[in-house]
C-alpha cells in the first residue's frame, strides 16, 4: 500500500503536437529545454537523462504514441532516502485552434514517505489529510 | 534542480521524530485543539509527565513546536510551517517543469517547422 503524489504542469504553447513532439523525443532537441540523454523513441528502452548539477537519472519509456502522449520513467537514486526518488512522467498534447495543450503529469513517491505512507502508520493518512486542511485554512 | 541539497536531510529529522506514535499523537492533538499546557496534554496523552516533556521536547528540537513560558506553566503550540519539507516536493518539481517548460518554449520558437 504506497500512496503516490503527483504533480501537474499544464501549458498552452502556440506550436503544433508534431513540432512539440520532436521536441519532447529528439535527443538533440530534449538535450536544449531538459537534459543531456540518450532518449529512443522505442517503448522499453532504458536512457539517462544527465543534469547540468551532475545527477543522473536512471528512465525507461513505457509508452508514445505520436503526437499524442509520451511516458517514461524518471528515477533518481540516492543514498540519502530524502533525495531518492521513483517517478512516472507522462507528457499529453493535445490540438488546439492556437497550437497544443501540454499536460506533463510526475507521479511518484520517496522511499521515506513510502515508509511513513505505508501501513506501518496505519494512522499517518488521516492525520496528513487533517493537516493540508489546516494548511489551507492557514492561507 | 528539484532536489535540494544533498546535506540538509529535513525529511529524516520530520519523519523520524513523528514516527513515534505518542510523539504524533500529542502534535495531531495541538494541530487540532491549538495551543495547550504540558498538563492539560498529559491528561491525555496516556503516559507519565516526564514522558510527555521529554517528546515535547523532540518535537521543539525538529521545529514543530513552540513554547511560551507564562508563570509556572509552559503552553504548547504546532508549528505548521515545520512540516513544508514534507510537502514540498511535488511544488520543487512543478517549479522544475514550469522552467523547462520556459526552455522548450523558446527552443520551439527557434525551431524550423
Amino acid at each position: 500500500m504506497t500512496e503516490t503524489k503527483t504533480v501537474v504542469v499544464e501549458r498552452e504553447i502556440g506550436h503544433a503536437p508534431e513540432k512539440l513532439w520532436r521536441a519532447l523525443t529528439q535527443p538533440h532537441l530534449m538535450e536544449e529545454w531538459l537534459m543531456k540523454n540518450d532518449f529512443q523513441p522505442q517503448v522499453g528502452h532504458r536512457f539517462n537523462l544527465r543534469g547540468e548539477w551532475g545527477g543522473v537519472l536512471d528512465c525507461e519509456v513505457l509508452s508514445l504514441e505520436p503526437p499524442k502522449s509520451l511516458s517514461y520513467t524518471w528515477n533518481f537514486k540516492h543514498e540519502d532516502p530524502a533525495y531518492d526518488l521513483t517517478s512516472v512522467v507522462t507528457f499529453t498534447l493535445t490540438p488546439t485552434p492556437t497550437g497544443t495543450h501540454l499536460r506533463m503529469e510526475q507521479a511518484g513517491f520517496r522511499p521515506d514517505q513510502k515508509q511513513a505512507f505505508g501501513g506501518a502508520h496505519a494512522g499517518w493518512k488521516g492525520f496528513m489529510d487533517k493537516l493540508e486542511a489546516l494548511l489551507a485554512k492557514e492561507d | 534542480m528539484g532536489y535540494g541539497s544533498v546535506t540538509e536531510t529535513p525529511h529524516d529529522t520530520l519523519f523520524r521524530t513523528l514516527a513515534d506514535p505518542t510523539r504524533r499523537a500529542l502534535f495531531e492533538r495541538l494541530c487540532r485543539d491549538g495551543e495547550q499546557t504540558v498538563g492539560a496534554l498529559t491528561a491525555q496523552a496516556g503516559v507519565s509527565q516526564p514522558a510527555v516533556s521529554k517528546h515535547l521536547g523532540v518535537l521543539k528540537a525538529a521545529g514543530l513546536v513552540a513554547d511560551r513560558h507564562e508563570g509556572r506553566q509552559t503552553h504548547y503550540s504546532a508549528q505548521l510551517n515545520a512540516l513544508a519539507p514534507l510537502i514540498d516536493w511535488t511544488s520543487k518539481m512543478a517549479g522544475f517543469w514550469e522552467g523547462r517548460f520556459d526552455a522548450l518554449e523558446d527552443l520551439l520558437n527557434r525551431m524550423d517547422q
